[in-house]
């Protein structure tokens, strides 16, 4: 029976896959993106064995030091070494930026996939309730939310998914009204498959390729809400190193050592300019209209 | 195209609703009894126990809900705990310091997206239309606070151009308002010009492949012409939807350079009363950025209608 319904996708899937593969190899600044995301995932991961000092281990000999030869980075206002708490800041970022954009993912893509296939008036709580939650800004929200848990790095990634939950839901939803009156799907339906059978199997792989470069910018967007949460002192606590609380310890530094401030704000901006290049690369790959 | 409209407004009625819902259950999971605050250091428990009764805390929730909701649509949106000022009040005294900023922030985005967008587009697949590209990525990748910073570096300390915080009203002196606002204003812009440039780009891409403008072309109608008069104003249209709903996200943007560049704006006001616990401010400015929000999408809508007159048939 399965079977019977796959002969009625369409058949050019494979050759869409190869086109798609092919165009996002071929654009030189999804592949920048892609270069600069895998450098940061390489350092954070490799932070553990890299020779670096211990990123909270303090020097009173050693405070506020331009960058030199003993410290490329500079040290900050308590000796500690920035080049160490930048490379285990960026464990932070990026497992706030992962970890908050899953907890999107996998609360807000089960709601769309329901609203868009069931509708009616399942369609009409969950899409009102996106609508009441898509009114709150993302930011605003998500510092109301981070300071009712409580000022933590898991805290803040609850808060930043939650908030970026609706989005998933409205442009998962969406995907899935275009998608259900597919022949194969309808197909699917006439030969008696269970709704979650189908949405699994004939749904969720033709919704996947949009909530992908959507997941991908959302990273984007949650690195710098993590960044801005430990800035505003609601996400990493001292002394553990984050780059958006690195930040918030600069600012008050800027004529004394303004190094403090140039490094963790680079280091974002770079993180995310990677993340936002391979999201638009993705897009455009995706996209069949680019040719 | 009114019965649209109609239709349109009441549809954000739920929404209200629910976004009230949602405030209300906020303030109710935040951390802290704001009534403990309220009974000040001695915390009589006689005191505590009228303070519970005066607030209906003794209430079960929907109760209590009706009874702020009520009050709400009155206008009474509590009193805050910190300044013991009617939130109302706070909000109308702090609501005009964000527009300033967010409406110098789109003046900002509109003269340096717009025209880069138009260029990027008539020079597509250039030099320019890459560097224009790879710049407005760059503005939607900089975190604005760290833009805040690098500049207060740069144009306070260093050379001394500008005041590195501070606010002055724009009434009382118009020119030194401007001073302290412009850094804090081109901050927030960044982020907004380049999503005007790429939008203005796309826009414009989509009209210039159109038959009018190659007729426009074959009539022998200056470039500038075509592209300014024919191209433009057409492309125009989702321009100005998207400057409404950005102006919304503004108003939230505006927390984190408020912040930096110490304005006493509607952003700083709710980074404060999240950190000293203060509910019914945090509840009052939530709502009233929703309210902003739904408002400004409506007008997105509307403004899209009344701009097209081909989708008037349609709905």
């Amino acid at each position: 029976m399965t079977s019977a319904v796959t002969t009625l996708k369409p058949e050019s899937t494979h050759r869409d896959e190869s086109r798609i593969w092919k165009k996002l190899k071929g654009n030189k600044s999804a592949a920048l993106g892609f270069i600069l995301v895998l450098f940061f995932v390489g350092i954070a991961v490799l932070a553990p064995i890299l020779p670096i000092d211990d990123p909270t281990g303090t020097s009173w000999s050693a405070i506020r030091k331009a960058p030199s030869d003993a410290y490329w980075f500079g040290t900050d206002e308590l000796g500690r070494d920035i080049l160490s708490r930048m490379i285990w800041g960026a464990q932070a970022s990026l497992l706030a930026g992962v970890v908050s954009v899953a907890i999107a993912v996998l609360i807000g893509v089960p709601f769309g996939l329901i609203a868009g296939y069931f509708g009616g008036w399942l369609d009409g709580i969950i899409s009102r309730a996106t609508d009441a939650l898509l009114a709150t800004p993302f930011l605003i929200l998500a510092i109301a939310l981070a300071a009712f848990l409580g000022p933590s790095l898991t805290n803040a990634m609850i808060a930043i998914g939650l908030s970026a939950m609706p989005i998933f839901v409205r442009l998962t939803r969406g995907q899935v009204l275009s998608v259900k009156t597919e022949d194969y799907v309808e197909g699917a339906r006439a030969i008696g498959l269970s709704h979650t059978l189908i949405i699994l199997r004939y749904i969720l792989p033709n919704v996947f390729a949009p909530i992908l470069v959507q997941a991908t910018l959302a990273v984007a967007t949650a690195i710098i809400a993590e960044a801005s949460l430990s800035f505003l002192g609601l996400g990493q606590q001292p002394p553990a190193p984050s780059w958006g609380s690195m930040l918030n310890v600069a600012k008050n530094f800027l004529s004394q050592a303004p190094w403090m401030a140039m490094w963790p704000g680079a280091a974002i901006f770079l993180v995310v300019l990677g993340f936002n290049l391979l999201g638009d690369g993705l897009r455009d790959a995706l996209d069949p209209r680019e040719t | 195209m009114y019965s649209y409209i109609g239709r349109r407004i009441l549809i954000t009625i739920p929404t209200l609703l629910l976004v009230s819902v949602f405030v209300f259950i906020l303030q109710k999971l935040l951390p802290g009894d704001p009534i403990l605050v309220l009974a000040g250091e001695e915390r009589d428990p006689e005191v505590i126990a009228f303070l519970r009764e005066k607030y209906r805390l003794n209430d079960p929730i929907p109760y209590q809900y009706f009874y702020w909701i009520s009050s709400v649509l009155q206008g009474d949106f509590g009193i805050s705990l910190r300044t013991n000022q009617p939130v109302l009040e706070l909000i109308k005294e702090k609501l005009p310091v964000t527009i300033q900023l967010a409406v110098m922030a789109m003046i900002i985005a509109f003269v340096i997206g717009i025209p880069t967008g138009i260029l990027s587009a008539i020079k597509k697949g250039t030099i320019t239309d890459y560097l224009a590209n790879i710049v407005a990525l760059s503005g939607l990748s900089v975190p604005n606070f760290w833009l805040g910073i690098m500049l207060i570096l740069l144009v306070s300390v260093n050379l001394g151009w500008l005041p590195a915080s501070g606010y002055q009203p724009l009434f009382e002196d118009p020119i030194k308002s401007l001073q302290t606002m412009i850094m804090p204003a081109f901050v927030l812009g960044t982020a907004l010009a380049a999503t005007l440039m790429r939008h203005t780009r796309s826009a414009m891409l989509g009209v210039l492949k159109a038959d009018y403008i190659r007729t426009a072309r074959a009539k022998g109608l200056f470039e500038s012409v075509v592209v300014l008069k024919h191209a433009f104003r057409n492309a125009l249209l989702p321009i100005v939807t998207l400057s409404a709903l950005l102006f919304g996200e503004l108003l939230a943007g505006a927390v984190l350079t408020e912040q930096i560049f110490t304005i006493p704006g509607f952003g700083k006001l709710i980074v404060d009363a999240v950190f000293n616990r203060d509910y019914a401010v945090v509840q009052g400015v939530v709502l009233c950025t929703a309210v902003g929000f739904i408002f400004m999408n409506l007008l997105a809508d509307v403004a899209y209608l009344v701009l097209n007159p081909r989708l008037r048939d349609q709905v």
